[in-house]
């Protein structure tokens, strides 16, 4: 296959199988960042990125990895030039990826391998540490057989307005965006929810801010 | 600023408080919305509204969905004290139409359609899709942070209490 239709297909692939900016239903979680980049900012940006893209883990033991991913090639993430840059905006990807080993399938080898153990031993029971060493084990072989399962959450930036919407409410990939943000860019990322969208994005003055801070829950009926 | 998870979970109330007003504001006096936006046709309330009570030591949920459900339930709930956790709404604009669900603690925004737009044929059309599709999520988000802003200095002013909560709770009791 040669680049240009590696791209094509991979292009094709992408529309099939990918949510989040491409879907035709998604969820934002809104952000500030707090900070400034080094100039010039593409080029920092393009390091934060490369630095921590995402590794794959399909031939070792690792069971959960995450990192940056590019929209257009979420697969193999390419930041090269300003690949990442449309217009005004800044888009990029989290990946998260993650071997889901079945309880039945790690249950049904640790059967296996620990019926073959006795029969080894000649013994009629494994201790503690023994069975801990053997599930351990069984873990790291399932892990070198099954491949992990992707999860892409998109991110669009204004660099300019310190905005940043990340398409996804999900708990664990919101954590691990503002720590890897934090990681690749030295920046702060502060989740927009009722107080810090009203401090952050409605300009009050000091008095107001006061005022918002001494507010109590409303009955609206008596 | 407070402590971020301190303040999530202090003043989720002003987000819930929000969306109850924003219910009060669509159902009476929907043409102060179209001071937010100069192309506003409309707010509705979609197919899905949850409220919850969280007087005394329970905590009683009312979800009320289905396309064209009476809200009649959501009234009531609201007379015994309790406030909107979650709605879905439709917002129309220029004649377009933006469906979406907002959650109260959180202001997350879930399940948003943006008007329609083709998906890209060919990767050299992906930029102009991104673009346009930001576009579009700018085009809500500026006109919710704007409402948001707007109930934000209504809720610390003196207004509030002596003519804003009177209405609602008028519109509460009045409302079939």
């Amino acid at each position: 296959m040669d680049t240009i239709s590696g791209i094509c297909f991979i292009f094709q692939g992408l529309k099939f199988y990918r949510m989040g900016i491409l879907s035709s239903s998604v969820s934002i979680t809104r952000y500030k960042v707090e900070g400034k980049l080094d100039q010039p900012i593409i080029e920092t940006i393009s390091r934060g990125l490369k630095k921590n893209a995402i590794p794959e883990i399909d031939e070792d033991s690792t069971e959960k990895t995450s990192g940056w991913t590019s929209l257009h090639n979420p697969y193999q993430p390419d930041f090269s030039g300003s690949s990442f840059v449309y217009g005004n905006y800044l888009v990029f990807s989290l990946r998260m990826d993650k071997k889901n080993i079945s309880p039945k399938v790690l249950k049904k080898r640790l059967m296996i391998e620990s019926a073959r153990r006795l029969a080894r031993s000649g013994r009629e029971y494994l201790s503690r540490n023994e069975k801990q060493l053997l599930k351990d084990q069984v873990m790291h072989d399932l892990s070198l057989k099954i491949p992990a399962t992707p999860n892409i959450y998109d991110i669009i930036w204004n660099y300019e307005e310190s905005r940043l919407w990340y398409f996804t409410n999900l708990k664990n990939a919101n954590e691990e965006l503002e720590t890897l943000f934090i990681r690749s860019f030295e920046l702060t990322l502060i989740r927009l929810f009722p107080y810090t969208t009203a401090v952050l994005t409605s300009e009050l003055n000091d008095h107001q801010k006061d005022a918002l801070g001494n507010l109590s829950p409303t009955p609206f009926v008596a | 600023m407070l402590d971020v998870a301190v303040a999530y979970n202090r003043y989720k109330f002003l987000g819930e408080e929000f969306l109850t007003w924003l219910w009060f504001v669509v159902a009476t006096t929907p043409r102060l919305l179209g001071e937010m936006d100069q192309n506003f046709n409309s707010l509705d309330i979609g197919n899905r509204i949850v409220l919850e009570n969280r007087k005394k030591d329970a905590v009683e949920r009312i979800t009320i969905k289905g396309d064209g459900a009476s809200l009649e339930e959501g009234i009531v709930a609201l007379r015994k004290g309790a406030l909107v956790t979650e709605m879905n709404l439709v917002y129309r604009s220029a004649k377009h139409e933006w469906k979406f669900t907002i959650k109260g603690e959180s202001l997350n925004i879930s399940s948003l359609k943006t008007p329609h737009i083709g998906l890209p044929e060919t990767p050299e059309d992906l930029e102009g899709f991104v673009l346009e599709k930001t576009y579009l999520y700018d085009n809500l988000l500026q006109f919710l942070e704007k409402v948001y802003r707007h109930y934000i200095y209504l809720r610390i002013s003196k207004k509030w209490q002596k003519t804003v909560v009177p209405a609602v709770h008028q519109w509460i009791d009045s409302t079939n």
